[in-house]
């Protein structure tokens, strides 16, 4: 097992707190078979992956990948870095990714770096400030579960760290970390739609689905995209009457043979 | 934020996705910090396949550091080179940009940096 990072210093009241998913991708990106196809992938290769998470919250997994990247990628040469519409979420993952790279070069019995490079984070609506086809491995654990409606996009809302929000705003910048819309979809919709355009040829996502999501459609679909993309079921949690509750989905294109 | 990550950004605008003149974001007022980290030159050599060369130059001029070689070196020859090596170090990994603006030459939208966030979302006429 390797260590979780650190996040209490993250204001939950404002920042969503890493929770059943958050482990649940943890223990995927960790799981053999995912270690397997992202060595296979990025390890020999002489140019490094670019790692991006959207919607990092408190930092929790871009943490555990950046820390744990000689583990996960088979070698500490990979980029990463954050995109959350909460200012907040930003800078709590600043924090996270400074403590778990510190703790992993402490838990290091040698000297070697093992940690990645942590580019920063940004203030951003999913992949919309990164380059077309630029990101080789895009982790996204979405607002996904159903609601009537959807809290509007933050436009307001500025990069000032007021320290007095109110209640109001405190619950409006949870609300846009888990609320989805119909199905719990319109956000993930939306992410699925643009990642021929976000991924480099090479590039996979990791997508956090949970059972209302239909996740079985949303594969479907991606598949019908032809020219060689996948998707497939590669980590899940939480088995109710034979239904995964929370799954996680990576989508990538086979290269030509 | 790391100078690097000017190589991944670009105008939010989605109609500015298309036109070349909204790549590389121009900093503007730009506080910088510097981090003290370790040469890695095996990590280097793997970033440059990565970069855009010609972004990257107007990027380090307009931050005011020393100009970059016309033309990106190879993986060996960053290798044997040990001066370039120890600039590109120093302006991708070390410098933070901490304060300031990233303007869109293209639409001309400014993107404010505090506190080393970058604030990219759009106001509502512009999304």
């Amino acid at each position: 097992m390797l260590p979780t990072p650190d996040t209490s210093h993250v204001p939950y009241e404002r920042v969503y707190e890493p929770a059943e998913d958050s482990f649940l991708l943890l223990d995927t990106l960790s799981s053999s078979s995912e270690t397997q196809f992202l060595h296979d992938t990025f390890s020999s290769s002489p140019a490094l992956p670019f790692v991006v998470e959207l919607g990092t919250g408190s930092g929790v997994v871009l943490a555990f990948i950046t820390a744990h990247a000689k583990t996960l990628f088979g070698t500490s040469h990979i980029l990463t870095a954050g995109i959350d519409m909460n200012a907040f979420a930003c800078r709590a993952t600043i924090t996270t990714v400074k403590k778990a790279q510190a703790d992993s070069l402490a838990d290091s019995s040698t000297n070697e770096i093992t940690h990645g490079m942590y580019l920063g984070s940004v203030m951003g609506d999913l992949a919309a400030p990164l380059r077309n086809r630029s990101v080789d491995v895009l982790v996204f654990n979405p607002p996904y579960v159903p609601t009537s409606e959807m809290p509007e996009r933050p436009q307001t809302f500025t990069e000032d760290f007021s320290p007095k929000t109110t209640f109001d705003d405190d619950s409006y910048l949870l609300a846009l970390s888990y609320a989805g819309g119909a199905d719990g979809m319109e956000t993930t919709d939306r992410l699925i739609d643009g990642l021929p355009e976000i991924l480099s040829e090479r590039g996979c996502a990791y997508v956090l689905l949970c059972a209302q999501n239909k996740p079985e459609v949303v594969k479907e679909r991606i598949r019908a995209w032809g020219d060689g993309w996948r998707a497939e079921t590669v980590g899940s949690s939480g088995k109710t009457a034979g239904w995964e509750k929370l799954q996680i989905v990576r989508i990538w294109r086979d290269s030509a043979p | 934020m790391k100078v690097l990550s000017l190589n991944f950004l670009t105008c939010a605008v989605k109609a500015c996705k298309s036109s070349s003149s909204s790549y590389p974001l121009h900093p503007q007022d730009a506080e910088l910090v510097q981090d003290e980290i370790e040469l890695n030159p095996d990590m280097l050599i793997n970033v440059l396949p990565r970069l855009d060369w010609t972004a990257l130059r107007t990027t380090s001029s307009e931050l005011g550091f020393p100009p970059l070689p016309e033309q990106a070196p190879t993986q060996e020859e960053l290798r044997a080179d040990e001066k370039v090596l120890k600039d590109l170090h120093h302006l991708l990994l070390e410098t933070q940009i901490s304060e300031g603006k990233l303007v869109c030459a293209n639409c001309g939208h400014s993107y404010a940096v505090k506190e080393g966030i970058a604030n990219f979302l759009l106001p509502s006429h512009l999304v």
